[in-house]
């Protein structure tokens, strides 16, 4: 038997002995699965592949597998409420079990806000659908098989008259696969229970106790520990390498070399470290091409020769926006710009890989790779190419690194672990160092925007937006190594660059004020290395990268684009003589738009405006169609051109929701992050090594510039204001506020002391450089 | 080959390290078993690795195992080792003060020291918001920074003013 069906995995109908074991005391998840005795439920939709959600229910657990993982955002917890509502249960009483190719549905990636959205609706009806599986096999034990209706459920039993039975002593006795019931009714608004309640964090006691596994804690026996080295720059090829230095250090077991990977392996973490160390003595580099200058980033972006692709963002076009600009009257023209932006996670990536030299006679698993990735299925994939294995004999096993905000740097460490693994024979845990972190993450693209807009007696009546920017897509591709930092190094090309800017580059370039008559979009899609001549598929011969590797950061497009669009907002606000907020309500047709607007008034009417304070506000409706957000930010700035943020309101509205402290949480991430990124975040090059590899010392130090990220000292007073929907769809809050921070701090920055900041981050030299001259 | 006999959290254990510049942090994790004490930077700039040596907070990450005072052994206390009551990692579950609390060890480690030092000192007062930030900042001289990626800034110190006044009582 070469692999066990995942189907009789779960529900137990085969004796499974499962090679999974985590170290010290992780969680045995395969073997108490595995092990539970028949009496099982299983409750499976099916509607479509990212939709697909399984609920597992034996006499001794309650398990929801589940292909949405915990990034550290909540959703564990969210999901359990969800559903445990509907089976009359408390969060205590389900296990939630990640992401695992062998054990969980595909449900794509855990990213852009779409968790709730996506995953938390199929298990709702599965949940719904178990219920009343259950409540007719109590009714039919407790004698009223007529009326199931009748018996009533509460803490995981049912009773009719003065007779009750558990749930256990019922799924003892159950023998029942089924599919999702999208009929069965679900709990009704006004009975909910625990959905829209503030559930504490079902993971974080662990996580205060230390008895947490993260990534970085997966322990199996015989494991060795690895380091890798790095290439001198994106673009440099290995000349040589002596073993001789590495080897000598004690511990050290393995120097490996696969194309321009290098690793060293050795019995402990200390002297895989200590090797590592010195390897700028014995792993030498040839130096490749350099990528587009740094410096002139901006022009390098708007120019011409660097596109591959010229297109129109779509959906909100309308009217003819050039031909109005054209005919004049209060007309402006203004540029931006975002930079190059880390996810700069506060744990380094660390990833174990277990490659055997045959796969497990049981389950058909050859390797094995625990990693905090965002999409186990594809990291499998591709991990399987990097290998040369078929899929199905790569496990990947989702398990929680720090929070990520993206695609960092977890599916290449992954990677990297993998190919030591392979290399030595023996488990390997691979931890990357703060420097490869940053330096080798894939990275959010900088991005140019020029609008133009023109403002009346009505508005704004016109508003042209062409922006300038690189991919935000590189994910791992399930079937190409080469989307991997270890397959490019072992000389596979990454995937074609995306035809469109539709849910990348040009994630809310449109704006949703829709009582502007002429709207439109143009993008210009920038080369991230050189591609076959006219196309977008890597070069085949002479591949170089252009631009450090861009990808998913929180919010995509959207953070720089409504920089962009809602300082210009601003702009032809001052210009038309309007006030700023009361203009996007009178821009607005949506009522939950103006709600989110109109909820900032108290704090907006009340805004300081003297003393080098001032405010601003700033508006987002995620991706034109999900979660409004509006964000009022309050700043102070001194005599040297230092913004300090000093308070901030947020009006959020995600329709129903599930988890109120939860959410507040999340919202208050977001704002955090996004003042850091507009007062301090950039990544810097030169020729085609990133230099901000370190985060930027506290004063008095001060280095060459490295990666800046906010302080304690620096963080502004929050204030959310949920406006919940509980008839509306759940839509996702992990990434919606982030992107009106930008803007809200730089209309603040201009009403403080009249610099208008039209590149991100608002430096102090940036401020002083546009304050009006006396 | 050197060993060090250490009190962790109260019990004896002997860390061994053929290295003189072996980390006080992977010795920790891998011959001691502690997870609290993590790798967010190995240079010293995040927290996250923070343990106490003698109720000194201490960067394990860039401080070695041979460095460790040895007469008597020294105290290193752990995240691991502090009890599940203790008013600091309660008043986080309170305030519900982190989002993937990678970062958490650093802070409750770094400000168990410090409010245990006012304590020892008699101060009755709860620390206002802005010192604990400045506390939780660093000016590389005197105190360490500790830094949060998540954005759980303003839940973290509401946690650390709540537990102060807790262990002042
Ligand atoms: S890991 Fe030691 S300070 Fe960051
Ligand atoms: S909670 Fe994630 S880094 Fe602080």
């Amino acid at each position: 038997m070469s692999a066990v069906s995942r189907r009789s995995f779960l529900t137990g109908t085969v004796g499974v002995a499962v090679s999974f074991v985590l170290l010290p005391a992780g969680p045995a998840v395969a073997r108490s699965v595995a092990a539970a005795p028949a009496g099982r439920m299983r409750i499976e939709e099916s509607t479509s592949p990212t939709s697909l959600a399984w609920l597992v229910l034996t006499p001794e657990a309650i398990t929801v597998y589940c292909g949405k993982v915990e990034l550290g955002t909540g959703i564990q917890t969210a999901m359990s409420q969800v559903v445990v509502e509907e089976l009359r249960l408390t969060v205590a009483d389900v296990r939630y079990v990640q992401a695992d190719t062998l054990l969980t549905p595909s449900q794509g990636t855990t990213a852009g806000s779409k968790s709730l959205q996506e995953g938390a609706e199929p298990l709702r009806h599965a949940a719904a659908t178990a219920f009343a599986a259950l409540q007719r096999m109590a009714a039919q034990h407790l004698g009223t098989a007529d009326a199931p209706e009748r018996v009533k459920a509460r803490d995981g039993a049912f009773s009719w008259g003065n007779r009750t039975v558990t749930y256990a002593a019922l799924l003892a006795e159950a023998d029942l696969e089924t599919v999702a019931d999208l009929t069965v009714p679900l709990v009704a608004t006004a009975d909910l229970k625990v959905v829209g309640r503030s559930v504490p964090r079902v993971d974080l006691p662990a996580k205060l106790r230390a008895t947490f596994t993260y990534v970085a804690d997966v322990s199996l026996p015989g494991m060795l520990h690895g380091r890798v080295i790095r290439p001198s720059g994106r673009n440099a090829t290995l000349r040589s390498v002596d073993k001789a230095p590495p080897m000598s250090v004690p511990g050290v077991t393995d120097v490996v070399v696969v194309g321009n990977v290098v690793g060293v392996v050795a019995t402990g973490e200390a002297a895989a470290a200590r090797a590592a160390q010195s390897a700028g003595s014995w792993a030498l580099w040839n130096a490749g091409p350099a990528m587009l200058p740094w410096a002139t980033l901006e022009d390098e972006l708007r120019s011409p020769a660097n596109w591959y692709a010229e297109v129109a963002e779509a959906p909100l076009r309308r009217g003819n926006a050039p031909a109005v600009l054209a005919s004049g009257g209060t007309v402006l023209e203004r540029n931006y710009f975002t930079p190059f932006l880390m996810h700069a996670a506060m744990g380094a990536s660390a990833s174990v890989a277990d490659v055997r030299a045959a796969p497990d006679p049981l389950t058909g698993i050859r390797a094995t790779v625990w990693s905090g990735s965002q999409n186990v299925t594809n990291l499998r994939g591709a991990i399987a190419d990097l290998l040369g294995l078929p899929a199905a004999q790569v496990r990947v096993v989702y398990t929680e690194a720090s929070g990520c905000y993206g695609h960092n740097g977890a599916d290449d460490c992954a990677a990297d672990a993998a190919l030591l693994s392979k290399a030595v024979g023996r488990p390997v845990r691979v931890q990357w160092t703060r420097q490869q972190e940053h330096g080798w993450e894939p990275q959010g693209p900088a991005s140019a925007h020029t609008l133009k807009g023109k403002i009346g007696a009505t508005g704004i009546e016109a508003w042209w937006h062409t922006l300038y920017a690189p991919t935000h897509g590189s994910r791992p591709v399930a079937t190409n190594a080469g989307t991997l930092v270890a397959g490019q190094l072992t000389g596979k090309l990454p995937a074609a660059l995306p035809a469109t800017a539709a849910n990348s580059a040009g994630r809310n370039s449109q704006v949703t004020y829709a009582r502007i008559p002429h709207h439109q979009v143009d993008a210009k899609l920038v080369r991230s290395f050189t591609t076959v001549p006219g196309g977008r598929a890597p070069a085949t011969t002479g591949f170089a990268w252009k631009l450090p590797r861009s990808t998913s950061l929180r919010s995509l497009g959207g953070f720089s684009n409504t920089f962009a669009n809602e300082s210009f907002f601003d702009e032809l606000a001052a210009a038309g003589g309007r006030d700023p907020l009361e203009l996007r309500i009178a821009m607005h047709e949506d009522s939950r738009a103006v709600a989110v607007l109109a909820a900032l008034r108290p704090a907006w009417t009340g805004r300081p405006t003297s003393g080098g304070r001032g405010a601003g506000v700033a508006f987002q409706q995620y991706e034109l169609e999900n979660a409004y957000a509006a964000t009022y930010a309050e700043v102070v700035v001194d005599a040297g051109g230092t913004v300090r943020v000093t308070r901030m309101v947020c009006a959020h509205d995600c329709g129903r929701v599930v988890n109120p402290d939860g959410l507040r949480n999340q919202i208050e991430g977001n704002l955090v992050q996004g003042v850091s990124r507009a007062l301090k975040e950039e990544t810097v090059w030169r020729n085609d090594t990133v230099t901000t590899t370190v985060w930027q010392p506290a004063p008095p130090f001060s280095l060459a510039p490295q990666y800046a990220v906010l302080r304690f000292d620096e963080v502004p007073e929050i204030e959310c204001i949920v406006i919940d929907r509980p008839d509306e769809p759940m839509w996702g809050a992990g990434e919606p506020a982030i992107g009106t921070v930008g803007a809200a701090v730089a209309n603040a920055v201009f009403a403080a002391v009249g610099a208008r900041v039209r590149r991100l981050p608002i430096t102090p030299e940036r401020v002083q450089a546009a304050r009006p001259h006396a | 080959m050197t060993e060090r006999s250490i009190r962790l959290n109260g019990a004896e254990v002997t860390l061994t390290t053929d290295d003189p510049l072996s980390q006080l942090l992977y010795a920790l994790r891998e011959q001691a078993g502690q997870h609290g004490p993590k790798f967010g930077c190995g240079v010293s700039q995040c927290g996250a690795c923070t343990v106490l040596v003698n109720d000194v907070p201490t960067r394990s990450c860039v401080s070695t195992v041979a460095a460790l005072p040895t007469a008597p052994p020294a105290q290193v206390r752990t995240l691991d080792g502090l009890d599940p009551g203790h008013p600091l990692p309660q008043a986080f579950l309170d305030e519900q003060a982190a989002q993937c609390a990678f970062c958490i060890n650093g802070m409750v480690m770094g400000s168990l020291a410090w409010l245990e030092s006012r304590v020892a000192a008699g101060e009755k007062k709860v620390p206002t918001r802005s010192e604990v930030a400045t506390h939780l900042s660093g000016d590389n001289a005197q105190t360490f920074t500790y830094l949060c990626r998540c954005g759980a800034h303003n839940r973290i110190i509401d946690a650390i003013r709540a537990a102060a006044k807790e262990m002042a009582r």
